[in-house]
């Protein structure tokens, strides 16, 4: 075979994994890799305008496709860039292989020009990492960091290749499989934990399914559907689950935990049986631990044995892929379940129907007052249900109304950072989904402090051609913060105020996006058709009621039945911000 | 609870900070560790003193297993097995003293491995107690440095029954 550079063995290498979209931004290590790159046309490299927004977009790719996202950073400041994107996708088991340029191998550890020991500060938020020493080990290390990031539990793993790896030449050999001894994720689960899961189902009165991310990742979502129509048990999901059980579904309950809805959290409390599927218990969902789901036995499926028994007492785990241990939990349910599971299952529906009917998720819209959040998002969702959409978010109250108020249908549609909670994820995490389903409508609910943590990626947006339509909740706050505050800290609004937000939609213009506001409650609709209609990047800024908050809400620490459902009554007379004179009174928003 | 984990994992640049790494991110307790190669120059073998609760050394065993690059992991604490620990101490030693600092070592099955005028180096090896039983005796005379191993340990080859032998955790992720 004919001898090949490290940046070509590396392009090479991406073929034979099928990549065919690269998220990326250069520097001086990595020069020979991007020279490489620009003379091909297999692979599509998509220039970011920050490495953050290179390692969301990544992110957003992966989510969406279900493929490993890839990113493409330089030494130094690109790669402490792209720390977050890798701790998010750490966070939410995201998988993804991001390649960070290091400085040659003879200068590693001399502080040389933009070095940064990529391995020590990736090591905590990364599944794996490799620093490649050797030009030979470039073709097998890549293979290995792509299997790991997408088996198992899937997570990002990064790559690490110093500049004369890159222009170093060998004879290569392309390996076709991967052994690594210390790494056998466990796939199929125990038989004998599955038929105990099974007798659980079988005897218990009151069972709930709490699902997770993990149902998405393993595909997992036609064996859920068939195992709760079977037996007629509700679903409750977790922020990382919505859509791999259909949000519209009788079944459905919609999202449990801290802002989850009152049914969802009150079937957890008094359940005789809670089985997780692919959910970590994790402290938004589990409320205060001591008192979690006092009257329930647990069954876990999970994939690593490390979210068992993390944080709560597990009656019957089971270690295995949702999807495989589903198949087996449903073939032996198949031969068990006998009689009307609806009759059967009759008084546990009509308690959790008088739940749901005395505390639905509610909000109230006045035709002349300030757009409700709420309803502006009951109203996208009802505009482009069927167009199949992708939907992203940012972080905050916004991207709790989302989970509640946009009932997805099917799984990989819903990009969302629930782990980590980054802020500026949504609208890069958008492109990202964009670039790899070009057709599709992809929308982005975002906050109007969170757009501001990525706004750079507008013009990756246009350039790039990627027509997302970004939904700007705007409340000229840190709305979440603000709620905290209002509920905890009396009221004291300490750098939860927006003074200065750019006004959106010149922002967009000046990067040759398109701008639209929404002022009134009878623009909505217009503005939302007019939005989608647009065949380019769009911002939209929709001025919302600065005050509204969110809920069902569960302290954090608080119990799952105790939550708060409204505005305690000292809240519901708040002057408004201008009037507490911290306005410079040019504000549009509260007389809108 | 004190447990002795013994752990197997690959003999590469960056393990050991993995586990090590691994103990400080998570706030587990990490008493002490020795690593070192074994017969196969590509693996090592580290023997970790940690303690805590059944839950937490539940999830020290899996975390541990979790990292590619453990290969495999054995509480030893769950069965019968060796330990062994080093000391090197260094005892300042008046004329008067070498005679009683000798019989010390004598009785500890200790040995000198250094002299000068005022000092002795002493070797010991053996189970924690034993180390620090010398360790007590000697203070009176005067410790100037003291230089410890940390725990190594091995699991006991089984005499009767196979159910004696320490489990090994399936390596799984
Ligand atoms: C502002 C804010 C508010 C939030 N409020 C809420 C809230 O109200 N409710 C809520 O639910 N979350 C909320 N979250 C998100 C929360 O922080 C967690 O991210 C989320 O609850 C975790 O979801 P999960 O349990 O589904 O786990 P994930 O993080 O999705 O983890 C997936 C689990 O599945 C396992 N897994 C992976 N692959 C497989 C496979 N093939 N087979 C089997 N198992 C597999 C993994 O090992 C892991 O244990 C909020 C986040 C933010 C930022
Ligand atoms: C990078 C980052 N910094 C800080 C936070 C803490 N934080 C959580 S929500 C939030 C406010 C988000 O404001 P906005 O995007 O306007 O959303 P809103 O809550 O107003 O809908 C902040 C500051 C975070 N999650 N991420
Ligand atoms: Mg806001």
């Amino acid at each position: 075979m004919a001898q090949l550079t490290g940046a070509e063995i590396f392009l090479e290498a991406l073929k034979r994994e099928g990549v065919k979209t690269i998220f990326a931004l250069p520097g001086g290590v990595v020069l020979k890799i991007f020279d490489v790159l620009h003379q091909q046309n297999d692979v599509e490299v998509i220039l970011t305008r920050h490495e953050q927004g290179a390692g969301h977009m990544a992110e957003g790719y992966a989510k969406a496709t279900g493929k490993p996202g890839v990113a493409l950073i330089t030494s130094g400041p690109g790669m402490t860039n792209v720390v977050t994107a890798l701790a998010d996708a750490y966070m939410d088991s995201v998988p993804l292989v991001c390649f960070s340029g290091q400085v040659p191998t003879a200068l590693i550890g001399n502080d040389a020009f933009q070095e940064a020991d990529n391995i020590g500060l990736s090591r905590p938020c990364t599944k794996y990492n490799f620093l490649v020493r050797d030009v030979n080990d470039l073709a097998q290390t890549i293979k290995e960091a792509f299997y790991i990031a997408s088996t198992g539990r899937p997570g990002p793993v990064l790559v690490d290749i110093p500049k004369d790896i890159s222009m170093n030449k060998t004879d290569v050999t392309f390996p076709d499989s991967v052994s690594i001894r210390g790494y056998n994720p466990t796939y199929e689960g125990s038989k004998w934990k599955i038929k105990q899961a099974a007798d659980a189902i079988m005897k218990s009165r009151r069972p709930i399914l709490y699902l997770g991310g993990g149902v998405q990742l393993s595909k997992a979502s036609p064996e859920v559907l068939e195992l709760a129509e079977m037996t007629q048990i509700p679903v409750d999901q977790t922020l990382m689950a919505l859509g791999s059980f259909p949000g519209q579904h009788p079944l459905s309950l919609g999202m449990l935990g801290m802002h989850g809805t009152y049914v969802a959290n009150m079937a957890m409390h008094y359940s005789d049986l809670v089985i997780a599927v692919g959910a970590r218990f994790d402290d938004r969902v589990t409320g205060k631990v001591s008192e979690f789901c006092p009257t329930a036995k647990i069954i876990h499926v999970d994939i690593d044995p490390t979210s068992i028994r993390k944080n709560i007492h597990v009656d019957i785990p089971i270690v295995g892929d949702c999807k495989r241990v589903l198949q087996e939990l449903n073939s032996v349910l198949r031969a068990t379940v006998n009689g009307d599971q609806k009759e059967w299952r009759k008084p546990w529906w009509d308690q959790l129907n008088e739940w749901k009917n005395d505390h639905p998720l509610s909000y109230r819209q006045e035709p002349d007052q300030a757009v409700k959040p709420q309803y502006f998002i009951d109203r996208l969702y009802h505009l482009t249900k069927d167009r199949d959409p992708i939907l992203s978010t940012d972080v905050g109250q916004h991207q709790m109304w989302a989970a509640q108020y946009f009932h997805l249908a099917k799984p990989n549609a819903w990009l969302t950072s629930g782990g980590l909670g980054t802020m500026g994820f949504g609208f890069p995490a958008a492109l990202g989904a964009q670039a790899a389903f070009r057709q599709r409508l992809v929308l982005c609910i975002a906050g109007d402090g969170s757009v501001q943590m990525n706004s750079q990626e507008l013009a990756t947006a246009v350039v790039e051609k990627l027509p997302v339509k970004v939904f700007i909740i705007n409340n000229r706050f840190h709305g979440m913060v603000r709620q905290w505050q209002d509920l905890f800290y009396e009221g004291r609004y300490a750098c939860s105020y927006l003074d200065q937000t750019p006004d959106f939609v010149k922002l967009a213009e000046a990067y040759g996006a398109a701008g639209l506001r929404i002022q009134t409650v009878s623009d909505v609709d217009d503005g939302i058709r007019e939005a989608v209609a647009i065949d380019k990047p769009v911002f939209v800024e929709v001025p919302v009621d600065q005050f509204e908050n969110c809920y069902p809400m569960i302290p954090a620490g608080g119990c799952n039945h105790e939550m708060i459902l409204e505005d305690p009554p000292e809240l519901q007379k708040r002057q408004p911000v201008e009037a507490m004179g911290q306005r410079d009174g040019k504000d549009t928003i509260l007389t809108a | 609870m004190e447990h002795v984990i013994s752990v197997t994992l690959e003999n590469k640049a960056g393990s050991l900070s993995r586990v090590a790494g691994l103990f400080s991110g998570r706030g587990f307790n990490i008493e002490s560790l020795a690593v070192a190669t074994t017969l196969d120059p590509t693996v090592s073998m580290m023997t970790i003193v940690t303690s805590g609760d059944d839950r937490i050394i539940e999830q020290i065993l899996k975390q541990l297993n979790k990292i590619i690059d453990v290969i495999k992991v054995v509480d030893l604490s769950e069965s019968d097995a060796v330990s062994r620990e080093t000391a090197l101490i260094k005892v300042s030693t008046r004329p008067e003293d070498r005679a009683e600092t000798l019989r010390i070592v004598d009785i500890f099955r200790a040995n000198v491995v250094d002299s000068s005028p005022a000092s002795y180096t002493i070797e010991v090896t053996g189970a924690v107690q034993k180390i620090q039983a010398i360790i007590q005796l000697l203070q009176p005379l005067g410790i100037k440095e003291i230089v410890r191993t940390g725990r190594i340990a091995i699991a006991r080859e089984p005499v009767r029954t196979e159910a004696t032998q320490p489990r090994p955790l399936a390596k799984a992720n």
